[in-house]
């Protein structure tokens, strides 16, 4: 499994490359690019320097002692990409894609973004590397993140408001891929997740990996052991496949993929593919989608702007399709009272697209034994959320 | 020989240029499309192409997204375009149909299902814009083995070697878009369509229509002067919407598609 995608960018059935025949050509150039730099020492220096002294990296792997001894049950390790320059693992990518933009002589990128959090780390990187940046957003989150716009604004990046559809993530990409139409050859897109067409469900994937070969290590170290399971949430998934993937060959490590489960499964205002909806092709990839009867894309729910898309990443639906990672939903109130539990017992913000993955390793840990150890990514951090946080406590900040 | 096959080569043998109009769908209503298309084909189109109403129509400009969106409140789906050929086909058995939409509402509505139910309803082609030859299997055998025309893009972008590749894989005529971008964008460049086109010629017998902003007679006929046909779809779509903005009579959308479709006819039939 961990061979995959094929040459065609499949996984299994999932992923592909389903795009208007304009941007066929910019994928296969990416395609090759990226072939030709990921084993260039040149390239992975120049990444792995950024990691290091730009991001902050590794991040800790911090024993939750308190949250442990509250649930009762396994050793409980939070992956700290909260710390990360900008607040989340989102940057992890960025840098990388940013690289491959510089080397391909790209003079403007352009992302999509949700909760912004993407948006934020490609207007950083932007500046960093002094290149051009429009990010597109949905009209809707431009209203509910005024904080991360005016970052993004900052950091000299243009947002651009999208009236379009349901004004929110899918309709941003959707813009972000006629932006790219157009302006093919000036112009790199940087997907801020692991879906879209191939080759970025793989290249986002390889920039991400550095959380699971860092919590591998540093688990080693700390415990002398590999740990038994390990919790991500999932909207398109990055930070899930990042902690996942270097441990998808040691059968003993469980994975749970937490999606969002909006105001409960059952109601049908939820973000949770895997779990309650079905397999479609959108934004270039065959993958499990919320889609209605006629397969047009149905409106997702998320109490968390970033886990807030009718898609994931096709490399968790093979995972989920071949058993190898289990996926739930966890609602919105259940990632609330999560976020304020590790707020107060451990003295850490968690982002609310996190506090889905705290919430489970509640859940989780508590039916696990005393010695085991588990790993929970704590994506990003929660300062970003404290608005919408107030606003549910009916409090005016 | 399939209707699409001898419309291109009627308008061959007496050097004509096909013209094919797009419209979504549904857009105002269904009513109305049945009575649009009547309305193009009696106008002097040569091959009709319905827009498959789809969510995320992200190879599409504002024009037709806002189109899409009308006809999606409308709650059309893949069975309604369906539904409203088998309509059309009552009175019209000549004038090739082309679907063009997104694939996941026909990948929803099931491959095997909709071949099936696309045959009965008289549809002759089926262009899907994010489906690449590469990603077709399966829908594309099951098409062929229906005699449904799959027709593909080429792009400014498109490498000679994929234009082969393309071409091979391609049956009823070959979609030249004619800029980088989105439907309904300006600025063609008609020079570097000829050449574009040419290229193409050399490589295939397909005949070669051309879409993407072309809007009026003018640019019609020069984009006809160096092709086998010109689509219409942003320029006609926003036509349907202004008029049904000022009047909801039918008549009054009949003119107005019909006039408009005349001069661009005459434009396209003075280079023959």
């Amino acid at each position: 499994m961990t061979g995959l995608p094929d040459n065609k960018g499949h996984f299994g059935q999932y992923g592909g490359r389903f795009v208007g025949e304009t941007l066929m050509h910019a994928l296969d150039e990416l395609e090759e690019t990226y072939a030709r730099l990921k084993d260039d020492p040149d390239f992975q220096q120049e990444f792995d320097r950024d990691l290091a002294h730009y991001v902050g990296r590794p991040s800790p792997l911090y024993f939750a002692k308190r949250l442990t001894e509250e649930v009762g049950g396994a050793q409980i390790f939070l992956k700290r990409e909260d710390l990360n320059h900008t607040g989340a693992h989102k940057v992890n990518n960025t840098i990388g894609q940013a690289l491959l933009a510089k080397y391909m002589g790209k003079p403007r990128v352009i992302a999509e973004t949700g909760a912004g959090q993407h948006g934020v780390a490609t207007a950083t990187v932007a500046a960093r590397f002094g290149m051009q940046c429009q990010i597109y957003m949905g009209a809707e989150d431009i209203a509910r993140q005024t904080l991360n716009v005016y970052r993004m604004k900052l950091l000299g990046a243009e947002v651009i408001s999208v009236e379009s559809g349901s004004r929110t993530l899918k309709d941003a990409m959707n813009e972000a891929m006629r932006d790219w139409s157009t302006n093919v050859d000036d112009t790199y897109y940087i997907i801020g997740t692991v879906a879209g067409p191939h080759p970025y469900p793989m290249l986002v994937r390889d920039f991400q990996t550095v959380i699971g070969r860092e919590a591998k290590q540093q688990c080693l170290e700390q415990t002398g052991k590999l740990p038994d399971a390990l919790i991500a949430c999932v909207g398109g998934g990055s930070n899930a496949i990042g902690l996942f993937h270097p441990f998808i060959e040691d059968s003993s490590v469980k994975m749970i993929g937490v999606e969002a489960g909006g105001d409960g499964i059952e109601t049908g205002n939820h973000a949770a593919p895997i779990c309650a909806g079905k397999t479609g092709v959108l934004h270039g990839n065959r993958t499990y989608l919320m889609s209605d009867e006629a397969g047009q894309i149905i409106e997702t729910h998320s109490i968390s702007a970033g886990l807030d898309y009718p898609g994931v990443g096709p490399e968790h639906s093979l995972l989920n399709d071949m058993n190898r990672a289990e996926y739930v939903a966890i609602n919105d109130d259940e990632a609330l009272e999560a976020f304020h539990l590790l707020t107060r017992i451990e003295g850490i913000i968690p982002a609310l697209e996190s506090s889905h993955a705290i919430a489970q390793v509640c859940k989780t840990a508590k039916q696990m034994q005393k010695d085991q150890i588990v790993i929970v990514n704590l994506s990003g951090r929660g300062d970003k959320d404290i608005h919408t946080v107030a606003a549910l406590d009916g409090i005016k900040v | 020989m399939s209707r699409i096959q001898t419309t291109f080569e009627q308008l061959k043998s007496s050097n004509r240029t096909a013209l094919i109009p797009y419209i979504t769908v549904g857009d105002p209503s269904l009513e109305s499309t049945l009575l649009i298309m009547h309305t193009l084909a009696d106008a002097g189109c040569d091959v009709i192409e319905l827009g498959v109403p789809f969510s995320d129509p992200s190879a599409d400009g504002p024009v037709i997204q806002a189109a899409s969106e009308r006809a999606l409140k409308n709650s059309i789906s893949l069975k309604n375009v369906l539904s409203v050929v088998s309509s059309f086909r009552q009175n019209n058995k000549t004038t090739p149909i082309v679907l063009m939409g997104y694939l996941n509402p026909f990948e929803i509505y099931g491959y095997q299902a909709f071949v099936k139910d696309a045959s009965a309803a008289g549809i002759d082609g089926v262009l899907i814009v994010d489906m690449p030859p590469e990603e077709s299997d399966p829908f594309s055998g099951l098409l062929r083995a229906k005699n449904i025309d799959l027709i593909y893009l080429i792009a400014p972008t498109t490498t000679k070697k994929r234009a082969k590749m393309i071409c091979d894989q391609a049956s009823g005529y070959i979609y030249y878009v004619s800029l980088k971008g989105v439907t309904g964008a300006g600025n063609l460049d008609i020079s570097e369509v000829a050449s574009k086109v040419s290229d193409i010629k050399n490589i295939t017998e397909l005949p070669v229509g051309v879409g993407f902003g072309i809007k009026d007679a003018d640019s019609a006929k020069s984009v006809g002067a160096v092709s086998d046909g010109v689509v219409i779809g942003s320029a006609l779509v926003n036509l349907i919407y202004q008029t049904t903005q000022k009047s909801d009579n039918p008549e009054d959308i009949r003119r107005a598609v019909s006039e408009y479709i005349v001069t661009i006819r005459e434009a396209l039939d003075s280079l023959a």
